[in-house]
């Protein structure tokens, strides 16, 4: 895991082409060196300001059609290892379309490291950009929104610029578009693998109290994981998954996962779907696009936001407790609060942005969050979510006379 | 929750002198404390024995004590104010232990004042070793194995239990002082019996080792809602067993992976929860094994720490502030992120996107015979913090900034290379922890060791030995190829943190030729903003530090925006030393103040992180970043870039900025004051002879030896005994008292044995040796004054209580003198005058004279702030710091109206030693300054004011039992009427033959003991056995100096008061007849000074 020492005559200064690009949509140009796959990618750019845990973000489906701009400068410190991806797909190709890094990528240090983060990235086809001012292109996207753009490595340091900006440009953009058939699984199955330990790893939910049927958006494993430690057994249905395919599993509670893209393109076919579910009077309890589509089948709406929320340190405040919970946050685009129906409660606010949180249904144990309390990467104040709707599936079924069937 | 209002005044308890282990970053959480919770309308008191500070500002509490802090005294404050409530938790383990003693004894309960912050059950559980292993184990955190001992015995079965090596941890002890790690049982039964000593409960803690572990630390915070936030995550360079005040940190935490990291983050707010810490910031220690990541829970402070004001520093999240408000009952969503402006509120957890690293400063130069191999006991005296995007740029610009003489990852010699064993040879110097083991560490990766086998070594986490080695591979880049022409590599080499002048020596070019291809090639450093969010929102807040970028497009983006506004830059101190301490952060800190209040924009430049100075709201703008011409003239161009740059001032921050000041003149920068060439007058030896002399003033006799021969030949001529020291040590360093020619030959022979050279390379034409006559029993004294150059104000004339010959900082003083003739005290103030004037001082400046048989001699002349001012302003009521400044940007002093100030009140200064913490070292003083910190008396009266000196500098006089004197030949005429004093008083004089003798022949009765080499029993073990209350030991000579030795170390450790001089013998007895007549009495000093007519 050690590099050699250096042995070999020292290097001259002759200048080594600049091996890539990232071009914005409005033409900026902006030069780097090339790191992880070579080729080129198109996607918006936003920023993920965690300093932990870049390989869950960089396995997070809800970042497909996007580059990443990791803020803290060193990245790939721990290397990578087997058991932190959070893709559940594993099909699918990587959703997530690049990254942008300030320092280079280092040899991994870490006990559980198994690979290099360069290497994994090559193996994953995701392109990287290093060596680049991270900050002032956060900074750029604080001031004009996330832009649409080309990223490229391309050893030779030659690249068609005009090509790469006329092409960001022409890229319709996140807005109104639905990702999720890039990263939701193709057939169902079923998950019972428990939240990770410290020198245990991954053990298995041998005693399952409830069933739960999750619609895979863009599912991060964590949040199966947390279903299961939490004491469900979990079928993972696609998202195009009707009503009928979900109560024909007969659950106890269903589950509405986070993913990418715009709500109201994915809600299109999920969304009258999600409001069948809901008039069954089932548990329901959705993430992130989740808790964005819920909103949209009770009659909400949803706006892309200006920057976005992506990272590890958002303060969330319950109103139910009034406490504040620091929470992982990864989304583009945001529930209009003003837009909330009658019988539809806030339950959660960002103390960032104010920006919506958390609903319920009043009446209806039907509930969702806008941000990650599956964490993975980032704190995890807001597990007692999970058990929140282990409570509610427990409730519904007491309340359920004897042998009758939800529906 | 709104704040409380039940309660209406609050009592904040600060940290007392500054010692190993507790220094000014409790003046910066004080201070915070203070100022937050002023502004929340509650009355607040303060104690703290420290007048250097500036928490203990007039202004800043509504009643300041300046008195010791001891639980007896502190219970009299109460009685007098009545305080609703006591916050403990910002000064240190001093406040937290006094507020506990009180508590225990019933006395807070009695008084009906309740404890804010943290409340003595939960003080107990985290202080207490046993009930944190018990607490821990309750919430299912694992603790290294281990097992209490209260003495010899139960530490015998705790060494079978734990096995060697062990870590031996004192109870309720600061910086781990007492404690060690054993390699073996011998030296294992010596660690404990200093621990159970150093112990205010007895108690010690025998651990299992978990040497070379990586080390963590979490600063959480917590509200009254059970909100928990991290503030920072802190990972140790030095793996375990190195103190974490001695170790190099970075933050954030850089070899964790998110998983590990949440078990951390969950682990420290369970530990919060369980021992109880209902509000404020605390601080929790974790070991993580490396090969499996088992993690185990170290300790936990209950209060605000060392680490708290770094985490503040390194994220821009005031700890100290917020906590003071979550005291008083606010929630943290009810508190504003001051960094954003309000953007964001205080429930967030800051994130960052740069790296912070921090080294500690010793002074192990200045302990002669002291081990400087570093352990679980702090002796780091300060610290320096550097800021950079990446660990290489954050770490060399840290190691510049150490002010001791690197210019980055420097080279280093291993002692012992090329005689057959190279490798064992490294091993031994990269396996001990020594202050510059980083340096040895580098430089066995340049010698070609590989990673593995520095690893195995040294334990420090190969990710850190990786980036060691990407700087290595740059040097040798540089070395072979001399510096790239293009803007790109140049841009990459200073992103790295290399500095011109590292640049310069591994290119074999001159730092100026440096700069000047670096500015030709456009290579300039940006400004980024610390703002807690990684850019997520705009900082409207100016605190900055620099680094190199390449821009997203053209220009690389700077955040500095300077403003169009007139604006002065201010020159900190850099890292805290023996020497050069919080004084001088105090005088920079008004200068702050008083030049925004003038309306002027300030800018704070310094890269000390516990200090005032560098709290985002003292200055306009903070720069936090080396104390280096390279690094302060590049603030000066950007700042430059708009608005008009009045001026910089380096008289303020000591050593550090005055050395600035040629490179800043040759710059064409405007110094403001009194101008750097009049400094370096008075500190040129043959241009202050001219001066002295055409001023018809008087300095001792004194000479110049350029060769070993002509050393004894200048000594006969000026007349013995003479001060004699080399020109080009500093701080007083090697300087040294002799009374005959063989002396001067054994102390040339000496220094050139310590030095490790020829005795003719010691004493050269370039290294000439400094000859001044020694005045025997001469009277020292400390005048400040200010000056415009026109009119000058004596703002304090102090007698020293030690004769001449103890370095003044060392020395107590008392302000107004208590013993000089006023004749004697205005032909000082003429000459003072006469200095400024001649000197053309713009500013402060301080005098040293010395008083011999009615002739007045000057010792120093410093036209510059001097470690005195603090003591000056508290004592006159004057801000003397702040006077200054505004005179320095040109106000004249006779706008101030300033009248000599009749004192109806007499202040004693006394300095704190850390000698205990340096095992083996002779606890005397001496011209070469040893203590770290002072504290204050203050009083009607001389006898109390000492005697309030004393107790605060943690001495406790006796009031009864045995006094033990043992003087030279010279002091006897003069120690028989203390001695008869104290006598009648009931005390029992003990003496060797020699004094008893003569004593008898005067009158006083006495007992006779045996000097250590007379046989046992004598007088240590009498001492031992705490048959002896009180030392009087004065000696003359090398060889009477090394025989009591014994007697100073055996009386430090068994905290038995000891005298080394004559003059302090005669003050201590005068003090204890003060003490034993009424006692102590407390007042404010708002009502002394108010007083003052």
């Amino acid at each position: 895991m050690t590099s050699t020492p250096f042995k070999d005559a020292p290097a001259s200064w002759d200048d080594e082409p600049l091996t890539a690009r990232l071009v914005l949509a409005d033409g900026t140009v902006i030069s780097g060196q090339g790191l992880g796959a070579t080729g080129s990618a198109i996607g918006e750019v936003c920023f993920n300001t965690a300093m932990t845990g870049y390989q869950e973000i960089l396995t997070d489906p809800s970042y497909a059609g996007q580059i990443i701009t990791f803020t803290f400068p060193h990245i790939g410190n721990v290397g990578v290892n087997d058991e932190d991806g959070e893709t559940s797909n594993l099909a699918a190709t990587s959703a997530v379309r690049g990254c942008v890094l300030r320092a280079p990528i280092s040899d991994p240090s870490n006990y559980r490291a198994t690979a290099h983060l360069d290497q994994w990235l090559k193996a994953r086809n995701i392109i990287a950009i290093g060596g680049i001012d991270t900050r002032a292109l956060t900074a750029l996207i604080r001031k004009q929104g996330m832009p649409n753009a080309v990223i490229a490595h391309e050893p030779s340091g030659k690249f068609d610029i005009e090509k790469m900006a006329a092409d960001a440009a022409a890229w319709p953009g996140l807005d109104g578009m639905d990702l999720v058939p890039d990263v939701t699984t193709g057939q169902s199955y079923t998950w019972d693998e428990m939240r990770w330990r410290w020198n245990v790893g991954y053990e298995r939910q041998e005693n399952p109290e409830f069933h739960v049927v999750a619609i895979d958006y863009g599912l991060k494993r964590n949040i199966l994981r947390c279903l299961a430690s939490a004491g469900c057994r979990v079928t993972v249905l696609p998202a195009t998954a009707t009503a009928t395919d979900v109560l024909e599993r007969q659950p106890d509670g269903i589950f509405l996962s986070n993913g990418p893209g715009d709500p109201a393109a994915t809600g299109t076919y999920a969304v009258p779907e999600i409001k069948k579910l809901i008039d069954t009077g089932l548990p329901m309890f959705g993430i992130c696009l989740g808790h964005q589509m819920l909103s949209l089948a009770l009659g909400a709406k949803t706006r892309k936001m200006h920057q976005g929320h992506h990272g590890a340190n958002h303060p969330v405040k319950d109103h139910a407790t009034g406490k504040v919970e620091i929470t992982s946050m990864n989304h583009g685009f945001t529930v209009d609060r003003e837009s909330l129906p009658d019988g539809v409660k806030e339950t959660h606010r960002s103390l960032f942005d104010g920006s919506n949180c958390g609903i319920t249904l009043e009446g209806k144990p039907v509930f969702s969050v806008q941000y990650h309390p599956e964490a993975s990467p980032g704190p995890q104040d807001s597990h007692y979510l999970f058990t929140r709707f282990m409570e509610l599936i427990r409730e519904h079924k007491r309340s359920m006379p004897a042998g009758s069937v939800a529906r | 929750m709104p704040k409380r209002s039940d309660i209406k005044s609050i009592l904040i308890i600060g940290a007392g002198p500054i010692v190993i282990g507790q220094a000014c970053e409790f003046d910066y959480s004080g201070t915070q404390a203070c100022k937050a919770l002023k502004a929340e309308g509650y009355r607040i008191i303060l104690v703290n024995s420290n007048p250097a500070t500036i928490m203990t500002d007039p202004d800043l509490a509504d009643a300041t004590y300046i008195e010791p802090i001891t639980p007896d005294v502190v219970a009299k404050i109460i009685e007098i104010e009545r305080p609703d409530a006591i916050l403990p938790t910002m000064g240190g383990q001093t406040a937290l232990n006094t507020a506990l003693t009180l508590f225990k004894q019933g006395r807070l309960a009695a008084l009906n004042v309740e404890l804010i912050g943290a409340n003595a059950e939960a003080i107990d559980k985290a202080e207490d070793r046993q009930l944190f292993r018990e607490a821990m184990g309750k919430i299912g955190l694992e603790t290294p194995r281990s097992q209490l001992a209260h003495n010899r015995d139960e530490a015998s079965a705790a060494l079978e239990f734990v096995g060697l090596p062990a870590i031996i941890r004192p109870s309720f002890t600061l910086g781990g002082t007492g404690g060690g790690i054993a390699y073996n049982r011998e030296e294992f039964f010596e660690i404990i019996e200093r621990g159970l000593d150093a112990s205010p409960t007895s108690q010690v803690l025998v651990e299992e080792s978990v040497l070379g572990w990586k080390e963590y630390e979490m600063e959480v915070v917590r509200d009254t809602a059970d909100n928990c936030i991290i503030i920072c995550s802190i990972e140790n360079i030095d793996p375990m067993g190195v103190h974490t005040g001695d170790s190099i940190t970075v933050a954030p935490a850089l070899t964790l992976t998110d998983k590990e990291y949440q078990i951390m983050r969950n682990a420290s707010i369970a530990v919060l929860r369980e021992i109880g810490v209902e509000t404020g910031g605390s601080n929790v220690q974790f070991a993580v094994n490396p090969q499996d990541g088992r993690l185990v829970v170290i300790e936990m402070n209950p209060r605000v720490s060392r680490s708290s004001a770094l985490a503040s520093k390194a994220t821009g999240f005031p700890i100290a502030k917020i906590a003071a408000k979550l005291a008083v009952g606010y929630t943290l969503d009810e508190l504003e992120n001051d960094i954003t402006a309000g953007a964001t509120p205080a429930s967030f957890e800051p994130t960052i996107d740069y790296v912070v690293t921090k080294i500690p400063r010793f002074a192990f130069e200045k302990f002669a015979g002291a081990d400087s191999t570093l352990t679980t006991s702090m002796k780091s005296v300060g610290e320096v913090m550097a800021i950079g995007r990446t660990f290489a740029e954050s770490l060399q610009k840290a190691l510049r900034s150490m002010e001791t003489g690197l210019q980055g990852l420097d080279d280093i010699e291993f002692e012992g290379l090329g005689q057959g064993d190279d490798k064992n040879v490294i091993r031994a110097a990269v396996s001990r922890p020594t202050p510059d083991r980083l340096l040895k560490v580098a430089q066995a990766l340049r010698l070609g060791l590989d990673h593995e086998q520095v690893h195995a070594f040294c334990k420090i986490d190969p990710w850190f030995l990786a980036r060691l080695q990407e700087i290595i591979d740059m040097e040798a880049r540089i070395k072979a190829h001399g510096l790239p022409k293009s803007a790109r590599q140049m841009r990459v080499l200073k992103a790295m943190g290399f500095s011109d002048g590292r640049l310069a020596t591994l290119a074999k070019m001159s730092e100026a030729d440096v700069t000047n291809l670096r500015v030709s090639l456009g290579v300039t450093p940006v400004y980024k903003r610390i703002d807690t969010c990684a850019a997520e929102f705009a900082s409207p807040t100016a605190y900055m530090y620099s680094t190199y970028e390449s821009g997203l497009v053209d220009e690389p983006a700077c955040e500095a925006q300077p403003s169009d506004r007139e604006k002065i830059i201010i020159l900190g101190g850099g890292p805290n030393r023996i020497g050069q301490g919080i004084e001088f952060d105090y005088c920079c800190c008004h200068a702050c103040f008083a030049l925004t209040d003038a309306g002027y924009e300030t800018i704070m430049v310094n890269c000390n992180p516990e200090t005032v100075s560098t709290d985002y709201d003292t200055s306009d703008r903070l720069y936090f970043e080396p104390l280096t011409a390279e690094d302060v003239l590049e603030i000066v161009r950007t700042e430059s870039k708009n608005g008009k740059l009045k001026g910089v001032i380096v008289q303020f921050g000591g050593q550090t900025p005055l050395k600035l000041a040629a490179a800043l003149e040759e710059a064409g920068v405007p110094i403001l004051g009194t101008s750097p060439d009049a400094i370096d007058l008075a500190e040129d030896r043959d241009r202050f002879k001219e001066l002295i002399e055409k001023l018809g003033l008087k300095q001792p006799a004194s000479g110049i030896a350029r060769t070993p021969g002509e050393a004894r030949a200048v000594a006969d001529r000026i007349g013995y005994p003479v001060v004699i020291r080399p020109s080009y040590v500093l701080g007083g360093r090697a300087m040294e008292i002799v009374h005959d020619g063989h002396e001067i030959d054994r102390y040339i022979t000496r220094l050139s044995a310590t030095l490790d050279r020829p005795s003719e390379l010691i004493v050269s034409d370039r290294r000439p040796l400094l000859i001044d006559r020694y005045l025997s029993d001469a009277v020292e004294v400390d005048v400040d004054c200010l000056s415009d150059g026109k009119d000058t104000f004596i703002a304090g004339v102090m007698e020293h209580i030690e004769e001449a010959g103890i370095h003044s900082g060392d020395s107590a003083c008392a302000l107004p003198p208590h013993s000089l003739d006023p004749t004697i005290i205005a032909e000082m103030e003429r000459q003072a005058q006469d200095l400024a004037i001649a000197l053309n001082v713009v500013g402060l400046m301080n005098i040293q004279f010395a008083i011999k048989d009615g002739e007045v001699f000057i010792l120093e002349v410093n036209p510059r702030a001097s470690r005195t001012v603090p003591f000056v302003a508290k004592v006159i009521g004057l801000p003397i710091a702040a006077i200054a400044s505004q005179i320095m940007a040109g106000r004249p002093l006779a706008d101030f109206n300033l009248k000599t100030p009749k004192l109806n009140h007499i202040a004693v200064k006394e300095a704190v030693f850390p000698f205990a913490r340096f095992p083996g070292v002779d606890p005397i003083l001496g011209p070469e300054m040893r203590s770290t910190g002072e504290v204050m008396g203050i009083d009607t009266d001389f006898a109390m004011a000492f005697c309030k000196s004393q107790i605060g500098g943690g001495q406790p006089l006796p009031l009864a039992g045995t006094v033990f004197a043992s003087v030279k030949e010279s002091d006897k005429a003069r120690i028989v009427a203390p001695l008869e004093e104290l006598s009648a008083m009931g005390f029992k004089i003990l003496a060797t033959r020699g004094t008893k003798r003569y004593l008898e022949e005067h009158g006083v009765a006495c007992e006779v003991v045996n000097k250590v080499l007379e046989g046992r029993p004598h007088i240590v073990d009498a001492m031992k056995n705490g048959e002896v209350q009180l030392v009087f030991n004065t000696t003359e000579g090398a060889k009477a100096l090394a025989d009591s030795k014994d007697i100073r170390r055996t009386a430090l450790l068994h905290h038995i008061p000891y005298y080394t001089t004559l003059a302090g013998a005669v003050a201590v007895t005068r003090a204890i007849r003060a003490l034993k007549g009424d006692g102590i009495k407390v007042a404010p000093l708002q009502s002394f000074t108010s007083r003052i007519s």
